[in-house]
């Protein structure tokens, strides 16, 4: 097994996707202030799949908000692309996926899908070839004209996630998107988004409480720990790219988990 | 079926009732009608009966019981009169005689819909600028609420001779009053409304980098439409009872106001209840087209219903 780092896995000359430096984010202020982030020190390479697993209140989501400029830190420095997150905002670096799949219900399918296209400004035409493609990524295609009531959980939340990947964005941030899912269907998307994210080749950020989701999605493993919220380790995963649901039953799948498993149990015994 | 039966169930017991309250309430004026005819009544005397108690006068004089439906000027008309009345005052009259009560009704009825389109514009107005501004919030709302606590039957005749002074006359005094009490409950449930997407559909519209307008027209708007609907309801009825209060003060010479007015002059009280009547079945008419252009809007919108 490859050891724990905070050191970049891939030391060549490429930009960094996202890089934290002693990242601080502290709500309030006086006695009743809470720190949610301490101390995050972490960079995220282009085409990684990362996992952001830890008990609640160990700043995971908090992390992720910030990398969507959606929270502003309070100290350290934050870059996406090289930017702000602010700028990045701007430059469409992300789509976001939150835990409901959030579609309007007065807007069809599609048109849930055409909503950042039209903030963004594309052309009509443009905006029916992109709903069209993302439509056939996510497998809802002939699904477009329905509204979300007429629509499983699990294809609400396909379709939410067609709507973060309409305008290209090379990163996907993800808050347990799968989390109010039933076993089933989670297994089945998270299946269909390891696929997705080896066709487009996007870095992937995702908040996750289940460490089988974890260890089976990602190609590196942020362990959070609580009060205040903070990295306990990072695990690069040796698992090949490829992976079939049934590498959950291998050894080394095992082994990592466990490590996991260990991680969060001592990260939990600091408070 | 069965919800066809409990409503003509629930009406059929107002109408025994009503047909029944009409026996003690118009009993002693069949009873002094019967005397001056020289009929034997019990006691003999008006004042007498003044005094007495009117289910006493009714168990003393049982011959008279099944007189006080078909009185000339009851004090409490029975279902019958006042539907004949309404009949006699609606198809069977000229929609341009000054008796018509279809003439009547859409004088009313153009005040209303002019105040209901001023009081609806002025309330998601104002609604607007209470959800974008904190100033507004804390200085508007306030005012809202206390102009609904002063009784618009003290504040009519007030707006209605200002504006005589400056020259304005007509409809639009009546209308302003109808939106007096109209915005109100559309800048309720508008500000609700609007305020009604949660964090995370606020967050998302963040995420796209959305601008204020169209966080505005994209997602606030739509999300407060049912709200909408819910609030013009109740502000068409507030328009109407505006529109006919706004007829009151001036002595009008048309509308159901003016109705009302002329039967409470000269003790019609049938054509009193007649008006009452167009005035309650015309509010039942304009929020059930409200409901039904909700139900297509909603329908489109894809709300299920």
């Amino acid at each position: 097994m490859k050891t724990t780092s905070q050191v970049d896995s891939v030391p060549n000359a490429a930009q960094p996707v996202i890089e934290a430096r002693a990242l601080n984010l502290v709500f309030g202020s006086g006695a009743t202030s809470v720190q949610a982030l301490k101390d995050i020190n972490l960079t995220i390479d282009k085409g990684d799949f990362v996992s952001f697993i830890g008990p609640s209140g160990c700043g995971k989501t908090t992390f992720l908000r910030c990398i969507a400029a959606l929270e502003t830190p309070t100290g350290g420095s934050l870059t996406v692309n090289g930017m702000t997150p602010e700028e990045a905002r701007k430059q469409r670096a992300y789509g976001y996926v939150f835990q409901a799949a959030g579609l309007y219900p007065w807007r069809t399918i599609s048109k849930n899908i055409k909503l950042p296209l039209e903030i963004m400004g594309y052309s009509k035409a443009e905006q029916d070839r992109r709903v069209a493609e993302v439509l056939e990524l996510v497998e809802l295609s002939g699904f477009g004209g329905k509204f979300p009531w007429q629509l499983s959980g699990g294809m609400q939340q396909r379709a939410s996630i067609a709507r973060a990947l309409a305008f290209d964005a090379d990163l996907l941030l993800m808050d347990e998107p799968f989390g109010a899912l039933d076993e089933i269907v989670r297994d089945h998307l998270n299946e269909q988004l390891l696929k997705l994210w080896a066709r487009t080749n996007k870095t992937i950020g995702f908040v996750t409480h289940s460490i089988p989701e974890a260890v089976y999605l990602s190609t590196k493993i942020v362990v959070m720990s609580p009060r205040p919220g903070r990295i306990h380790e990072i695990i690069d995963s040796p698992l090949p790219k490829e992976r079939p649901l049934d590498i959950r039953d291998s050894a080394e799948f095992i082994e990592i988990a466990h490590r996991v498993r260990e991680g969060l149990r001592a990260g939990h015994g600091h408070d | 079926m069965k919800t066809v039966f409990s409503v003509l169930t629930v009406v059929a017991g107002i109408v025994v009732i009503w047909y029944l309250a009409c026996v003690p309430m118009n009993i002693k004026g069949v009873l002094d009608q019967a005397q001056r005819a020289g009929e034997k009544v019990v006691p003999d005397t008006a004042n007498a009966r003044r005094d007495a108690a009117a289910l006493g006068l009714v168990a003393k004089n049982t011959f008279a019981i099944n007189r006080v439906w078909s009185v000339d000027r009851p004090r409490l008309p029975a279902p019958h009169q006042v539907v004949t009345e309404l009949w006699q005052t609606t198809v069977m009259k000229k929609v341009t005689s000054k008796r018509s009560l279809i003439y009547h009704a859409h004088v009313t009825l153009s005040a209303t819909l002019l105040g209901f389109a001023l009081g609806t514009g002025l309330g998601i107005l104002l609604s607007v600028g209470i959800v974008h501004s904190r100033v507004m919030d804390m200085s508007v709302m306030p005012w809202a609420i206390v102009s609904q606590t002063i009784p618009i039957i003290a504040l009519a005749p007030m707006i209605i001779v200002v504006l005589y002074s400056i020259g304005v006359q007509g409809l639009l005094p009546k209308a302003i009053i109808a939106a007096y009490l109209s915005f109100f409950p559309v800048v309720v449930g508008m500000v609700k409304g609007l305020r009604s997407p949660d964090q995370m559909q606020l967050d998302l519209m963040r995420t796209y980098g959305a601008s204020g307008g169209q966080l505005f027209w994209k997602l606030r708007l739509p999300s407060s439409m049912p709200y909408l609907f819910a609030s013009l309801k109740i502000g068409i009825a507030a328009s109407l009872v505006g529109a006919i209060v706004g007829e009151l003060p001036t002595g009008a010479v048309a509308g159901l106001g003016a109705r009302l007015l002329a039967g409470s002059y000269y003790g019609q009280t049938v054509q009193i209840w007649s008006a009452l009547f167009a005035a309650a079945i015309l509010a039942g008419l304009l929020v059930a087209l409200l409901g039904l252009v909700e139900r297509t809007l909603l329908g489109r919108m894809g709300v299920k219903s």
